[in-house]
């Protein structure tokens, strides 16, 4: 099957605008502007079941239709922040088929009657937002941005705005604190962006991937989607696959694929380095659940959508599948997480502050000289950090720690008597 | 002198991205902006951000201070930022860095003798495929380095070292 997302493996040229165009691109952004109503277009997307691909999963659709229409203007802002450790599927979209990608959110602004859209992009992807910015200007030439679009009243501009090197703007709220010019820590909600958004105004936050979804949708219909992927995870996914595999990368499937088809299938990874076992599985990057699996088919042939992993113990969240090897030390892997999180904490929220802190020096002391106490007392610390925090990173940054410990408790007592 | 005396056409760019009563936003865009040819934000620098967006130097402090990738001290001409995070690690990044830590002489967070190279451990850079990976950040952007090997890394030093000179 040709690709939906990563069409740049199918047609390599796709980043250029006569090719993109020749392949009907920005036909989707044509219909929707001169034949759809904006609520008509949200309707379609509402009805193909697309969920949010920044690790959330909400109904793309519903968040379009929350917009405050008492309240203008509205935005549209793309979350390219892309910063979860295991993840770096956006990157790809925006560099192998940009255009597709800035179809759909051209498309979101006209759904819900914005006319400036931001492209959040983290900011190490620098000589990325250089060449959207190209794009871009592009577009406005050949008449796909500006002003009165298609001979309607409609005008549109697009553009990109970098961070500079946090993961907590990923986060949706506080990434619209940090394209405002301030430090990014996540507001308080309610009340959510639709209604209270960037400079306080109605405003609508989608990952990269999600939006590169809408042109095809539009094009194609709601109930091709639907019949991609799985009744409750609608449509084509990124899986980004990295760890013990032999061919890491990102892979396009649609949701239902089982993990086993993922690590061994031989177009995608190929199956685990010196053909080892698989010891765990983190679905969503570093801030998952650890999945065990030690052999177990069961756990292997699971389909990834989101209601079957939510079987295993685990969110798939954004798809970033990290395989550990049976020559992996669980306890080594909790380290690397929670200094991630530590670092990576706004310090916003004392839990999360303070809380990824504690973690740290407690799995120091349980990889040196540390004791069962100490891994009950991290453990501990992990559990009273859940549901204390205003983000999910507060949330996050305990999975791995909690499963850990309470799935391959060997890992421990073997770390607590080195 | 005053970014918009040093850089009028740059700054008049920038701002126009964002609406004028919001021009806040333009904080992070100008302190790139600034850094770009130190290769750091010194206080001055501040100071003029802070007037042409009519906020005060404490809260273009802040800023500087929360995100990673502004510095507000002088290190080496170029920062080489090895990702050791999970997924890098798990396919050799922490050997890479010990090794290039050996071939360099130095250690994390240190620079060169010849002031060009200060290498640094930093999370993850949304490149866990392709591991062990850096980025280099210097005066033309942040620029990706994929696959890496010590050998491949040591030839884009000396690049970078050519590519100085050839400046002065």
């Amino acid at each position: 099957m040709s690709h939906v997302l990563l069409r740049h493996r199918d047609l390599p040229q796709i980043n250029q605008l006569q090719v993109y165009r020749n392949n009907g691109g920005f036909e989707a952004f044509r219909k929707a502007v001169t034949g759809m109503k904006p609520n008509e277009v949200t309707e379609v997307v509402k009805n193909s079941g697309l969920r949010g691909r920044g690790g959330a999963g909400f109904p793309t659709g519903m968040k379009w239709a929350f917009i405050d229409n008492k309240n203008w203007p509205h935005y549209v802002v793309a979350n390219a922040d892309e910063s979860e450790p295991g993840t770096f599927k956006d990157r790809e979209i925006m560099e192998g088929n940009p255009f597709q990608f800035l179809e759909g959110v051209a498309i979101a602004c006209y759904a819900v009657a914005a006319d400036t859209a931001y492209v959040y992009l983290r900011g190490e992807f620098w000589d990325l937002a250089g060449f959207l910015d190209q794009k871009i200007a592009e577009m406005e030439a050949a008449g796909y941005l500006g002003d009165k679009l298609f001979g309607t009243n409609y005008s549109l501009r697009i553009f990109t705005h970098l961070g500079a090197g946090a993961y907590i703007c990923g986060e949706e709220t506080a990434l619209l604190e940090s394209l405002e010019g301030k430090r990014g820590q996540p507001r308080v909600r309610p009340p959510f962006p639709p209604a209270y958004g960037l400079y306080g105004k109605p405003t609508i936050v989608n990952n990269v991937e999600t939006l590169t979804n809408v042109p095809p949708i539009l094009i194609n219909g709601a109930d091709w989607y639907k019949s991609l992927g799985t009744p409750d995870s609608a449509g084509v996914k990124v899986f980004s696959l990295s760890g013990r595999v032999r061919r890491p990368g990102n892979y396009e499937l649609p949701f239902g694929t089982t993990f086993r088809e993922l690590i061994y299938g031989e177009k995608n990874g190929a199956g685990v380095q010196d053909a080892r076992k698989v010891k765990a599985i983190m679905p969503a990057g570093a801030s998952s659940s650890l999945i065990l699996v030690n052999g177990d088919d069961k756990v292997l042939d699971t389909p990834m959508d989101y209601a079957s992993v939510r079987t295993l113990g685990a969110d798939l969240g954004s798809a970033s599948v990290i395989v550990l090897d049976d020559t992996v030390d669980i306890g080594w892997v909790i380290e690397k997480t929670i200094h991630f999180f530590k670092h990576e904490s706004c310090g916003k929220c004392t839990p999360c502050r303070e809380g990824n802190y504690w973690m740290l020096q407690l799995m120091e002391r349980v990889r040196s000289s540390g004791s069962q106490a100490d891994v009950d007392l991290l453990a501990g610390v992990a559990r009273q950090m859940q549901g204390k925090c205003l983000c999910a990173l507060g949330e996050f940054a305990t999975m791995a720690v909690v499963t850990g410990i309470e799935r391959f408790p060997q890992d421990f007592t073997k770390a607590a008597r080195v | 002198m005053s970014l918009e005396t040093t850089h009028p056409q740059e700054v008049k760019q920038i701002l126009s991205k964002y609406p004028p009563e919001h021009k806040r936003s333009a904080v992070m865009p100008l302190l790139y902006l600034a850094q770009h040819e130190a290769g750091y934000i010194n206080r001055d620098a501040m100071q003029d951000i802070a007037q042409l967006l009519g906020i005060t130097e404490t809260e273009v402090a802040s800023i500087v201070g929360f995100y990673t990738l502004y510095h507000d001290k002088q290190e080496g001409k170029y920062r080489m930022q090895v990702c050791t995070d999970l997924p890098c690690a798990l396919r050799g990044a922490d050997e890479f860095l010990e090794n290039l830590c050996g071939r360099l002489g130095i250690r994390i967070g240190e620079t060169t003798p010849d002031g060009l190279v200060t290498l640094e451990s930093v999370m993850c850079l949304a490149a866990c495929d392709k591991a062990p990976m850096f980025q280099v950040q210097g005066p033309s952007g942040i620029q990706y380095h994929e696959n890496m090997t010590v050998d491949r890394t040591m030839e884009v030093i000396a690049a970078l070292k050519r590519a100085g000179r050839e400046v002065k």
